[in-house]
């Protein structure tokens, strides 16, 4: 393995802008790295070498006329094949888009582009991001490198897995319930779910219109605020982005990386622990409450009431938004066209096309949005579960005046295995638990590795009001320094060779 | 046994309709609802489209503030209420011509609620009480090859376009209209016309049934006189003229009273309206009604409309067409019926033609009879005829003048159209004045006198009224550019 593809992304965006190293060999590194381990982890539905390589050129052609390069330039990516890349496939894990080629590129692609950032290819993710462990994607399933009998956390696995294999030194994720988080916590890496209207919505395939946000996975905190940077801040092409500029991220992860926090005030929230969670996780957890009062924060539980309520809302939000997102699939103007001999009608093409391509996980989530929508049915449920959507923001307000930032473990468990869940939809929804609250309210939360439960990462979210992400990094730089400190290493440096 | 059909007056003495309004107007803005694309009419198909009117997985909508605009001020010239907040809704069903298979809508917080607008009828007045007015996107259009009827049974492929596809929408729905009794279709076209001018004046929108940017649907229902709860309504669709309108609610009048005369129950349903037979044929039933499970657009943010915003709106709006013309009627001097065959476009010109210094009943002449005329022979607005309200206001000025006569006119007025200048010009360069110099004329006559002699015969012997066949001989001879009474003097001066 090259040592190129050990390193983080700002150190190779320092080596390359040093002339250390070229775009182009970086690139190679890692499109070689791929090759090599790819068959194994599956992080990838759709490499790129030929546009990643054209891609590095430009960049060393730029350096080479002295041309002034963002932060980022040069570095690879690996992006989730829910962002839409012009001319590149963009399945969203699902059957029902092969083949498609998308006629634009997502503001996020074309952020990370514009930054000179390189992206490699696209990434395996549960179908349509309904799931939490990468099995739902149509294209086979992406194994954890911590240990390929594992999933990489969902729905971004695919992002995960190639960022924890060193295939890339960082990637491009989606947030809807946990996506981003999830992933990161079991691969052993930091996952930021930015404020709802942080990063535009443009170009990402919906899911869940209301909670979908995309955001960086990566190996350290400093590169997850550098990429967020890059790809976040208004579009006006999203109504729902946020017009006003992005907090200083980068500053707030290098000043949490000084590792003092006096002053802070964190909550533990008292509902995301107890029945279901792993002892190893609350002891990860519990060490890493121990590291933030050693830094100088004070911590204090708080009680979120309604956050017990997160879980059948969302299933409830989610999968209505959805089955009217996913209505647009009807082989009509692209994608998968199933049963069209001239003979059948519409409907009946139609409904072939969609029994054949959406995956059971999608299928359900369809039926149960369009059963929780239905006339005479809304107000018991999507209403009601909009409700209960006001009620967790109100927690969040009520705690946020006495903390500046919420923590919680990331997960309850660790990395399950395999097919472990794949039959029990409940065991995998609750997957996402603690993720799911800042989910429904829109406020910001970052997952950092935190420790070790029998040789697999445990990761710490960390929640901050709305708009206030540079908590998030600050908070996050602060555990990643003080981990390295009592470890002697960071979490991922634990991981066996793939 | 087949029941005659009653007459309508008879169904009228026995029944009382009700009828209701949904009109969609397609906005004229330059831009579609969520997108960037050009609205233009008649583009190659596909054209005007983009990743977000197409629906391509991942595109997000964004709100046009002019279509927001243009619905407030629709809403103010209706007098209805503006929400202070509300929110686009998805109204959730398949169709091939819809490329999300959502239409992004409102839904239970429209932007406009609870206004009217008051229809003159022959001297009464109906006030139709207007229930809301809605935003929304169109869809695209499809087009059903290979059947006979261009409609979707029998057709062997559908093509569709979706440069429609996401051109802002208004949706004006009127609140029950009852107690019109006979006058039941004419109200609905009157009501039409009435809207149609309200948004020509506004000008948020072309308003062209024929194009399909002001298309309307017709709700009507019957019940027995003394019954105090409505009918079963049915829905007509495809009503794309004014006088359409009025024959759709005729005919479902006389439709649905035969089937109730006859004991039979009326089907809630869409139907759909045959310009060339002037009846209906049933569409859809409603009674398996789709289930648009509308739930709030979560791509985009609520409506909120700031108080400050609306007043400067009011304060845009034209002078609404029953108040112009209430006071054009007034200032001019004519009858009702003399402006009723007027709509807004018409009385733009005519008003503009009088402030050119023509006399209003000259100008209405003009522009209601031979203009009018000529439009429709060229299938055209009357305002895209190539001549000028200054024009036809010189037009009028050269025959008061007597410098032409009306005949005369119309041919400078060829001229005009044909692009050959003003009337002045025209009537210069084609020779088109009227002949007067008495010494042309005499001659003329004279000749005229000579090549029937005894046509002179009869009128020396007192005959006058013979004198029309040489009066129309000069005429010819001069190709019309005699002044006729100036003949006939000379004649008569002559012979008697």
């Amino acid at each position: 393995m090259s040592d190129l593809v050990r390193l983080d992304a700002a150190s190779l965006a320092a080596e390359i802008a040093a002339g250390n190293a070229s775009a182009v060999e970086v690139a190679e590194a890692h499109l070689d790295r791929i090759a090599a381990t790819d068959d194994r982890v599956h992080a990838f539905l759709h490499v790129d070498a030929d546009g990643a390589l054209t891609a590095a050129r430009a960049v060393d052609e730029r350096r080479s006329r002295g041309e002034e390069l963002g932060p980022l330039a040069g570095v690879p990516l690996a992006m989730k094949d829910v962002v839409v890349t012009r001319g590149l496939p963009s399945t969203s894990g699902s059957k029902i888009l092969a083949g498609w080629r998308p006629p634009y590129d997502a503001t996020v692609s074309a952020r990370v582009k514009a930054a000179g950032i390189v992206m490699l290819g696209k990434t395996n993710m549960d179908e349509f991001a309904m799931g939490s462990s990468t099995e739902n994607s149509a294209y086979g399933a992406t194994h954890n490198p911590w240990d390929l009998s594992r999933v990489p956390g969902g729905s971004s696995g695919g992002s995960s897995a190639a960022v924890a294999a060193y295939q890339a030194p960082f990637g491009i994720g989606t947030d809807t319930g946990g996506s981003i988080r999830q992933p990161a916590a079991v691969t052993g890496l930091v996952g930021h779910k930015p404020t709802y209207g942080g990063v535009s919505r443009y170009g990402l395939i919906a899911f869940s219109s209301s909670l979908d946000q995309a955001g960086p996975l990566t190996r350290t905190v400093l590169d997850a605020a550098l990429l967020h940077e890059a790809i976040g801040g208004h579009d006006p092409a999203d109504s729902t982005s946020i017009d006003a500029p992005l907090p200083a991220l980068v500053t707030a992860a290098r000043d949490g990386a000084r590792a003092d926090l006096s002053g802070l005030r964190v909550g533990i929230v008292r509902e995301l622990s107890g029945e279901g969670y792993e002892p190893g996780v609350l002891a990860g957890f519990a060490a890493a409450v121990t590291l933030l009062t050693g830094l100088g924060a004070t911590v204090t539980e708080v009680s979120c009431a309604h956050f017990g309520y997160a879980l059948p809302a969302y299933y409830l939000i989610a999968p209505s938004e959805c089955s009217s997102n996913l209505a647009r699939f009807d082989a009509v103007r692209y994608g998968l066209r199933v049963g069209d001999d001239g003979v059948r009608g519409l409907e009946e093409v139609m409904s072939l096309t969609r029994e054949a391509g959406f995956g059971a996980e999608v299928k359900r989530r369809v039926i149960l949005g369009t059963y929780a929508l239905s006339s005479g049915y809304y107000d018991a449920y999507y209403g009601q579960a909009q409700k209960v959507r006001t009620l967790i923001s109100r927690d969040f307000a009520a705690a946020f005046a006495d903390c500046d930032v919420l923590v919680s473990p990331t997960t309850p468990t660790v990395a399950f295995p395999l097919g472990a869940r794949v039959d029990d939809p409940m065991a995998m929804y609750a997957a996402d638990l603690c993720t799911l609250p800042a989910s429904l309210a829109g406020t910001p939360a970052i997952s950092v590795p935190c420790g070790l439960s029998d040789g697999l990462p445990v990761g710490l979210q960390i929640m901050a009001p709305a708009q206030a992400d540079d908590r998030c990094y600050r908070v996050a730089a602060a555990v990643e320094t003080a981990v390295a400190g009592r470890d002697g290493r960071p979490i991922l440096a634990a991981a066996p060779p793939v | 046994m087949t029941l005659a059909a009653p007459s309508y007056d008879d169904v009228l003495a026995r029944y009382a309709p009700v009828i209701g309004l949904e009109t969609h107007v397609e906005l004229g803005t330059a831009s579609k609802m969520f997108c960037g694309c050009p609205t233009e009419f008649g583009a190659e198909p596909n054209t005007q489209v983009c990743p977000v009117c197409l629906g391509l997985p991942g595109a997000l909508p964004v709100a046009n503030a002019a279509a927001i605009e243009a619905t407030i001020r629709i809403g103010l010239a209706l007098h209805c209420s503006i929400a202070s907040w509300c929110r686009f809704a998805r109204k959730n069903y398949f169709y091939p011509d819809m490329p999300k298979n959502f239409q992004i809508s409102q839904y239970d917080e429209p932007l406009c609620t609870d206004g009217w607008v008051d229809v003159l009828l022959s001297g009464d007045t109906y006030r139709i009480e207007i229930e809301r007015v809605h935003l929304e996107e169109d869809t695209g259009k499809s087009l059903h090859v290979g059947g006979a009827t261009g409609r979707i049974h029998g057709a062997t492929h559908s093509l569709v376009d979706y440069n429609r596809a996401g051109i802002p929408l208004v949706e004006i729905v009127t609140k029950p209209v009852t107690g019109t009794g006979a006058r039941a279709p004419e109200v609905a076209r009157a009501y039409v016309t009435e809207l149609r001018d309200i948004l020509r004046a506004l000008g948020v929108s072309d308003v062209r049934m024929e194009q399909g940017s002001l298309r309307c649907d017709v709700n009507t229902s019957l019940s027995p006189l003394d019954s105090p709860v409505w009918g079963t309504r049915t829905e007509t669709k495809n009503v794309n003229s004014l006088r359409s309108v009025e024959r759709a609610v005729r005919s479902e009048i006389l439709r649905q009273s035969t089937v109730l005369d006859g004991g039979g129950r009326i089907t809630q349903e869409t139907r759909h309206f045959h310009e060339n037979t002037g009846q209906s044929t049933p569409g859809r039933s409603k009674e398996e009604a789709t289930d648009y499970r509308y739930f709030p657009e979560p791509d985009l943010v609520p409506l909120a409309p700031a108080e400050e915003w609306i007043g400067q709106l009011r304060g845009t709006l034209p002078e609404l067409p029953s108040a112009r013309r209430a006071r054009l009627q007034e200032a001019w001097g004519m009858s009702a019926p003399e402006m009723a065959a007027a709509n807004a476009g018409a009385l733009d010109l005519i008003e503009a033609t009088v402030a050119a210094g023509a006399p209003p009943e000259d100008a209405r002449k003009w522009w209601l009879g031979e203009l009018s005329r000529r439009a429709n022979e060229a299938g055209e607005e009357l305002a895209a005829l190539a001549v000028t309200p200054t024009q036809v206001a010189e037009l009028v000025r050269l025959v008061a003048s007597g410098a032409i006569n009306d005949k005369l006119a119309r041919q400078a007025l060829d001229g005009v159209l044909a692009g050959e200048g003003d009337p002045g010009a025209v009537v210069e360069a084609r020779g088109l004045a009227v002949v007067s110099d008495s010494g042309a004329l005499t001659v003329a006559v004279d000749a005229a006198i000579a090549a029937a002699p005894e046509v002179a015969e009869k009128i020396r012997a007192g005959k006058v009224a013979a004198a029309g066949a040489l009066v129309g001989a000069v005429m010819k001879a001069t190709r019309g550019q005699a002044d006729a009474q100036r003949v006939r003097d000379l004649i008569l001066e002559r012979l008697t």
